[in-house]
């Protein structure tokens, strides 16, 4: 098994994991969790397909990455004050409780 | 005949050159200013009107100091200010269409004329409409007319001309129909605008070949103006039909819209109708400045008029004169004779004086013809003075015997009304041209002179002599009735107030001291138009045959006014009594007081063809395009049932169940959207799942 497979394979489960957790819970904080979870192994991936690509020199990679996280640190932001405003205005963050967006 | 006039052109424009048309512009202004006030604010349209009437009498004068004291020191006055208006295509390739104004003496002596005598009038009005209901709206068009008429006085484009010409018609229109409440009056007014544009329709036909043959409407231009040499010589190398030039061709053109302004046979018919309008409308339009505009016209285009006058033509030497301008002598001496015949015989105070108008503008017109631009002109703007005078009288004694027109019916007023009567005599002896002490003698003297050298014929001159004749006698038998004899009519009769009064006042003075410049000891008027200098010379008098045709003039006046005193002045006939001369002749007084049967004329032949062709294209329109265009309606309403019937039944039904089809699948696909946002979540990773199978299993082979 080659480093680069490990690696893989580690960001695919922590990928499960995060969906997992974000199709099942019913907080909308701990989905939004599951979100973040998702996102660090896309990163992961990233990274790993970067070190161990045809051109480890150039940090085309490492930017990418970085510029990923940036976006899922302003996405957390965004997420987290539409959960609370929901809190606001419905006073919970049961996601089944908040199903009145739809045609 | 006279040399042609030569000017020294100024290159620089003089102020008052250069705000001359605020001339026109401010009395226009005023008429706008004027519509928009209300119906009470009497004292505010008057003051309005003849305040910028006042405004433009004040810059006239300026500009006419200007230009004689310009003459005075040997460097004749021709200022213009041109500037380009449109550009349109030509046979010269593109051209440009230009406006401008001029000022040289025949401009500032008309415009000097105009905003004076139509000041007066303004002033008169102020008591003549004093009772009149829609006061401002009088002095809302007169100021509109005023501004017009000077507008025609400085264009120097004959376009702009035309324009400001075809707003004096409007207008003219409007004031003639004042009291559209009079049937009589409305069809004045429509029977005045139709009939000057029979005129205007052959005077744009001119200034559209002027404009196609020279390739600009401006007059003067610094040598490049239609009415410069340049210009001129090209025009008479071109032929036209009948053995014209086209100058020739195109001043017969202009000349015919002058006729309809100017009341010329046969284009006569409006004037006396257009009686029909108020007073002081009879005295602006009819007597001063309108009517003035067809003389001016010819005056101002008299250089096309006389163009190639001293050429040979075809190894025949034409002696000093041209087509256009015997044509213009010819009509004009004609008209002067057949409308003073019809004077005779008219009994409305009005009527008398508008025929009397029509038979002075032939005069100015046979002068023109045959004498130039300044015998013409002269006898216009003595005329001016004493026909308004007499038209201004006439209103006054209208307005003192209670709207009474019919001179049968007055009588003896000249001790109830001693001022009209005086000013009214004074208009008259200038009218009939009594000898030495008015100014009608002198400027009628001119033409009479002008006639008797002229080298075509010696017929226009007798005719002249016989329409002097005539003139002193029907103005005496029209005094005698009005002002001599007793009172016939009913009520009794009053003294007009001062503010109608005076202005009579001043043009009586008029009346007789403007002959003073235009004797043939100090010509001052005809140096003045054509440039010369001028001195006192009392050898004016000793020209060969002068002082004989004075004398016979003289004689023709006196005989006149003697036939007039003798059959009316001497006794006081009845109200219903013939006339005197009905007695001896009846027949032909039954022929004169008819008019001459022109107008019953023009009733069996222009205006019963007009009325055929007018019911055959009433018959065309209901049957023949009446019934293509139903046809053509039928048509497609037919076609519409077709399209109605495919769209219900065809087009409507598919696209009907597709609707409905889509309706369905909405339906359908609705029911995965519970707004759960987890279910989506569950459908998105089952679609990436499912993806991911396909991948891998794609990839495998």
């Amino acid at each position: 098994m080659t480093p680069l497979a490990g690696y893989l394979l580690v960001a695919a489960l922590v990928f499960s994991i995060g969906l997992a957790g974000a199709l099942t819970r019913r907080n909308a904080i701990l989905v939004l969790i599951g979100i973040e979870l998702m996102l660090n192994a896309a990163n992961l991936n990233l990274i790993a397909f970067w070190r161990y690509g045809p051109h480890p020199e150039l940090l085309t990679g490492m930017i990418f990455a970085i510029f990923s996280i940036a976006v899922a640190a302003a996405e957390a932001a965004v997420g987290l004050g539409l959960v609370i405003s929901i809190h606001r205005h419905a006073h919970t963050t049961d996601l089944d409780a908040t199903n009145r967006m739809k045609g | 005949m006279q040399e042609t006039i030569s000017f020294t052109p100024f290159l620089s424009v003089s102020p008052i050159a250069e705000i001359l048309w605020l001339i026109p512009a401010v009395p226009m202004i005023a008429a706008g200013v004027g519509a928009l006030l209300k119906q009470p604010k009497r004292k505010a349209a008057a003051a309005l009107a003849i305040g910028s009437m006042s405004f433009s009498l004040l810059l006239s004068l300026v500009a006419f100091v200007h230009v004689v004291a310009a003459w005075a020191h040997g460097a004749a006055v021709r200022e213009t200010v041109n500037f380009s208006w449109i550009q349109v295509g030509t046979q010269f390739g593109g051209g440009q269409v230009d406006l401008g104004w001029v000022l040289d003496p025949l401009a500032a002596v008309m415009l000097v004329m105009v905003s004076f005598v139509g000041l007066l009038i303004f002033i008169y009005s102020v008591g003549y409409m004093a009772h009149d209901e829609n006061f401002t709206r009088f002095f809302c068009f007169l100021s509109l007319f005023a501004g017009a008429m000077l507008g025609v006085v400085i264009s120097n484009s004959l376009l702009l001309l035309f324009m400001c010409w075809e707003i004096v018609g409007l207008t003219s229109y409007l004031l003639i129909g004042f009291w559209y409440q009079k049937p009589a009056a409305a069809a004045a007014a429509k029977k005045a605008f139709l009939t000057t544009r029979i005129g205007d329709v052959f005077f744009l036909l001119g200034i559209v070949w002027l404009f196609a043959g020279t390739g600009t409407l401006l007059f003067y231009n610094h040598g490049a103006g239609s009415m410069e040499a340049q210009a001129l010589t090209g025009l008479l190398a071109q032929h036209a039909a009948l053995g014209l030039t086209a100058t020739g061709a195109i001043a017969l053109l202009i000349f015919a819209g002058a006729a309809g302004k100017s009341g010329q046979f046969p284009l006569h018919v409006w004037l006396p109708d257009a009686m029909e309008g108020p007073t002081p409308v009879s005295a602006l339009i009819h007597a001063a400045t309108m009517v003035a505009a067809g003389v001016y016209l010819v005056a101002r285009v008299y250089p096309l008029m006389a163009a190639g006058a001293h050429l040979t033509h075809g190894g025949m030497l034409l002696s000093g004169t041209t087509t256009a301008l015997t044509v213009v002598t010819w009509v004009g001496a004609f008209t002067a004779v057949f409308a003073a015949l019809i004077a005779v015989a008219q009994n409305d105070i009005k009527r008398i004086l508008a025929y009397s108008t029509v038979s002075q503008l032939g005069y100015m017109m046979a002068g023109l013809g045959m004498g130039g631009v300044a015998v013409g002109m002269f006898h216009l703007i003595t005329h001016a003075f004493f026909k308004s005078l007499l038209f201004m009288g006439a209103g006054s004694v209208m307005h003192g015997c209670h709207d009474e027109q019919d001179v049968r019916k007055m009588g003896g007023l000249k001790s109830v009304m001693p001022f009209t009567f005086l000013t009214y005599a004074v208009g008259m002896l200038a009218l009939c041209g009594f000898p030495l002490l008015f100014s009608g003698f002198w400027s009628k003297d001119g033409i009479l002179e002008a006639a008797q050298h002229w080298s075509v014929a010696k017929t226009p001159f007798y005719m002249l002599v016989f329409g002097a004749l005539l003139t002193a006698f029907y103005m005496t038998r029209q005094v005698s009735y009005v002002f001599f004899g007793r009172w016939r009519g009913h009520k009794t009769a009053h003294e007009s107030p001062a503010v109608m009064v005076v202005p009579l006042g001043i043009l009586a003075f008029f009346a007789i001291a403007l002959g003073l410049i235009g004797t043939p000891a100090w010509p001052w008027f005809h140096a003045f138009l054509d440039d010369r200098a001028v001195s006192f010379d009392i050898h004016g008098f000793m020209e060969p045959g002068l002082v004989r045709l004075m004398a016979t003039s003289a004689a023709v006046v006196f005989l006149g006014l003697g036939l007039g005193w003798m059959l009316y002045g001497s006794r006081s006939p009845q109200a219903e009594e013939p006339d005197a001369l009905e007695k001896s002749a009846p027949m032909l007084w039954g022929w004169l007081r008819d008019r001459l049967y022109v107008d019953e004329l023009y009733g069996v032949t222009v205006i019963a063809f007009y009325a055929w062709w007018a019911r055959v294209a009433d018959w065309l329109d209901r049957r023949v395009w009446g019934g293509a265009v139903a046809g053509v309606a039928w048509g497609f309403g037919l076609w519409a049932k077709l399209n109605r019937f495919l769209d219900m039944n065809w087009v409507d039904g598919s696209f009907d169940k597709s609707c409905e089809e889509l309706g369905v699948g909405g339906g359908l696909l609705a029911r995965i959207e519970t707004g759960r946002v987890q279910t989506y979540l569950r459908i998105l990773a089952l679609a990436v799942v499912a993806l991911v199978a396909i991948l891998i299993w794609s990839s495998r082979a």
